[in-house]
């Protein structure tokens, strides 16, 4: 992939319908970003898309020019609508080959740039105090014990400092993402310019005038640690603090079959959004199962094969747009005529499929029982009885799978799930509940309901590598009403942002004494 | 029979007068009364206006002194004996008619044929 011209032309559609004034990070952003980003397997590598325009328009510009000999020179490339994991198997290779291939160069710089950064900001007040001493030692005032008492203090703010940046900063990345941190960036900017101004200053004041007062100088540095201690405050709160607070309510909707979480978030940038989003997503959303769709995209198929609209008047007549209106009128017209029956369909086969899932349930749920039933777990004195028969948890769980192995079986096809577990999986579980002291249901629990991403084995987590499509710059922040998506390869991620209403209270005090009742009553007396 | 507070109450009134019936120990006059400022005036079923805190005729012994006095089913008690009977309790509005010394109650009552009789016979010619 062109990942140059693809980086910049973004950052430039981006610049130019934002109007962004910070031109020095973009010209960073390209030299970053030169190469692709790939990194261990745990994390997630959100890229930003090639420049395409969003409207999703270039369909018809494709469709202009049809060559009637297209059939015969072209060669199809099959494989991607019902057996996706062709196209996983692909994109997998090729992370693999990166990985093994490329060292992360965009990672590596900024590890070293926040390596110098925190060299020169500790070193630097230690250079104040040395300096002097070695620099002009014979001019230089004694200080006495107030210097030593500031002595004390640098080291220990050095200290704090230095554990604070590494419990801050220095935490192992969770993702890469595809645009600079800005916040980040900023305070690193701040930092290099403060701790330039205190050289300077030094620089000017002190080592040219070669000043005598010591307890001036150590005095200097101890400022200079202390400014650095609430720039980190000013870290502290521009980086985590001040996204704790949640205003934005943000509805997240699977593409392919409509599951939707909400999530609440405070004020992110669409980056960081997106990120948190996916940390949800891969615990929250159920696995994404492509063979469910199968039955809505065959009923789709048929719809469209019932009618086949022929074009008599060949390729270059009137405008595209119009010969498209007229093809879609007509086959809704020839629809609307044609008595269909699918619905009528689609309402039995789902009845069918309801009673035998049932059935196939109620089947595994009993093999499964009366398979826990032959395993016992050996008590303390009954070990020295018959040692031949005792079996750890993987030989026990080998032992009883069999039995229950044919309805599992049978189950995990009727529900489509049987891709998601393998034999070695289903042992490797069975093991574990029984060691747990499970019971059948337990160990039932995860075939019966599809369960988070997270539960399956690691080949199943199958994207890694997602995509950040969004119209606004993706280090704006999230505003209300903005839509961005999170694209892998077999499906997208919709996510809509709403922002939580300014709430307005008041009070209203009722007093305990004036809760008094009455009897409502309608008697009668005869006279 | 609407009426606003604060304002005179008027109503077209008749003149019942009946001769309470001795059995045994007590003198009974046949019929049962119901309503009252104390009382849920919005469970009256005789009431016109549900705010209607009056005191209504709600059953009629068939063959008692009230039956034969021409008291019906429904009507509301204005006056009894001259003590009036549009502002009181309910144990009041039994007091006044079951007092041991008097023999005979004379009620003024109404109900809503007899505004519209009087407004029919008002508009003929």
């Amino acid at each position: 992939m062109d990942t140059e011209s693809t980086y910049s032309g973004y950052s430039y559609y981006s610049g130019r319908s934002r109007g962004s004034h910070r031109h020095g990070e973009r010209s960073r952003d390209r030299h970053k970003s030169r190469s692709k980003d790939s990194r261990s397997e745990k994390s997630v590598t959100i890229n930003t898309p090639p420049a395409e325009p969003l409207l999703g328009d270039s369909s018809v510009r494709g469709e202009q020019v049809q060559d009637d000999n297209w059939g015969e020179t072209t060669t199809a490339i099959t494989g991607t609508s019902e057996h996706s994991l062709s196209q996983e198997d692909i994109v997998r290779i090729t992370k693999d080959l990166e990985d093994s291939v490329g060292l992360d160069c965009r990672r590596y710089f900024t590890l070293t740039l926040a390596v110098i950064l925190g060299l020169l900001v500790f070193l630097t007040p230690l250079a104040f105090l040395v300096l002097p001493h070695l620099l002009w030692p014979e001019k230089l005032q004694g200080c006495g014990t107030a210097c030593e008492g500031l002595f004390i203090s640098v080291a220990f703010k050095l200290l704090i400092l230095l554990l604070a940046v590494w419990a801050l900063f220095f935490r192992p990345p969770r993702a890469g993402l595809p645009r600079v941190f800005v916040f980040r960036a900023l305070l690193a900017v701040l930092v290099v310019l403060f701790v330039l101004s205190y050289w300077l200053f030094y620089g000017v004041r002190i080592l040219d005038s070669q000043d005598e007062n010591y307890q001036g100088i150590v005095q200097y540095a101890v400022s200079l640690v202390d400014a650095l201690l609430f720039i980190h405050y000013l870290a502290i709160v521009l980086l985590e603090l001040r996204q704790l607070q949640t205003c934005f309510s943000v509805c997240v909707t699977r593409s392919t079959d409509g599951e939707t979480r909400h999530y609440n978030l405070g004020q992110l940038s669409i980056q960081r959004a997106a990120l948190a989003i996916l940390e949800n997503y891969y615990s929250d959303f159920p696995v994404h199962n492509p063979a469910l769709l199968s039955a809505s995209k065959s009923r789709a198929a048929k719809h469209l094969a019932g009618l086949k609209v022929y074009n008599v008047d060949g390729p270059g007549n009137n405008a595209t747009a119009g010969m498209a209106h007229s093809q879609s009128r007509a086959m809704i017209a020839a629809a609307a005529h044609r008595r269909d029956a699918s619905h009528n369909e689609l309402y039995y086969e789902e009845a069918g499929h309801e009673r035998r899932v049932r059935k196939r349930k109620a089947r595994l749920v009993v093999a499964v029982e009366e398979a826990f039933t032959h395993i016992k777990r050996m008590q303390e004195e009954e070990q020295k009885k018959a040692p031949g028969d005792v079996m750890d948890p993987r030989e026990a769980a080998q032992a009883i799978f069999p039995s229950m192995a044919r309805a599992l079986q049978k189950y995990l096809r009727t529900t489509k799930q049987q891709h998601c577990h393998s034999m070695e999986s289903i042992q490797q579980h069975l093991a574990f509940c029984i060691t747990n002291n499970m019971t059948p249901k337990a160990f039932l629990e995860s075939y019966l309901t599809p369960g988070p991403t997270l539960q399956y084995s690691r080949d199943h987590w199958l994207a890694r590598h997602w995509t950040l499509i969004s119209e606004a710059s993706v280090t704006s922040g999230l505003r209300d009403g903005s839509i961005f998506l999170l694209k892998c390869v077999d499906f997208s991620l919709v996510v809509t942002c709403k922002k939580i209403p300014y709430i307005q209270m008041s009070e209203e005090y009722i007093d305990p004494k004036s809760h008094k009742f009455v009897l409502r009553l309608q008697s009668e007396t005869s006279v | 029979m609407a009426f606003t507070p604060g304002q005179p109450v008027t109503a077209v009134v008749q003149r019942i007068e009946i001769q309470k019936l001795r059995q045994g120990d007590n003198l009974i006059l046949g019929f049962s009364i119901g309503g009252g400022i104390d009382q849920d005036p919005g469970q009256n079923p005789f009431s016109e206006d549900k705010t209607d805190k009056g005191i209504y005729v709600t059953r009629i012994s068939a063959g008692g002194p009230a039956d034969e006095a021409g008291l019906r089913m429904g009507d509301k008690i204005m006056q009894v004996n001259g003590w009036d009977m549009t502002m009181v309790t309910h144990d009041q509005a039994r007091k006044r008619l079951t007092k041991k010394n008097e023999d005979v109650v004379r009620l003024l009552v109404t109900r809503k044929s007899l505004e519209d009789a009087v407004r029919q016979s008002m508009t003929r010619p």
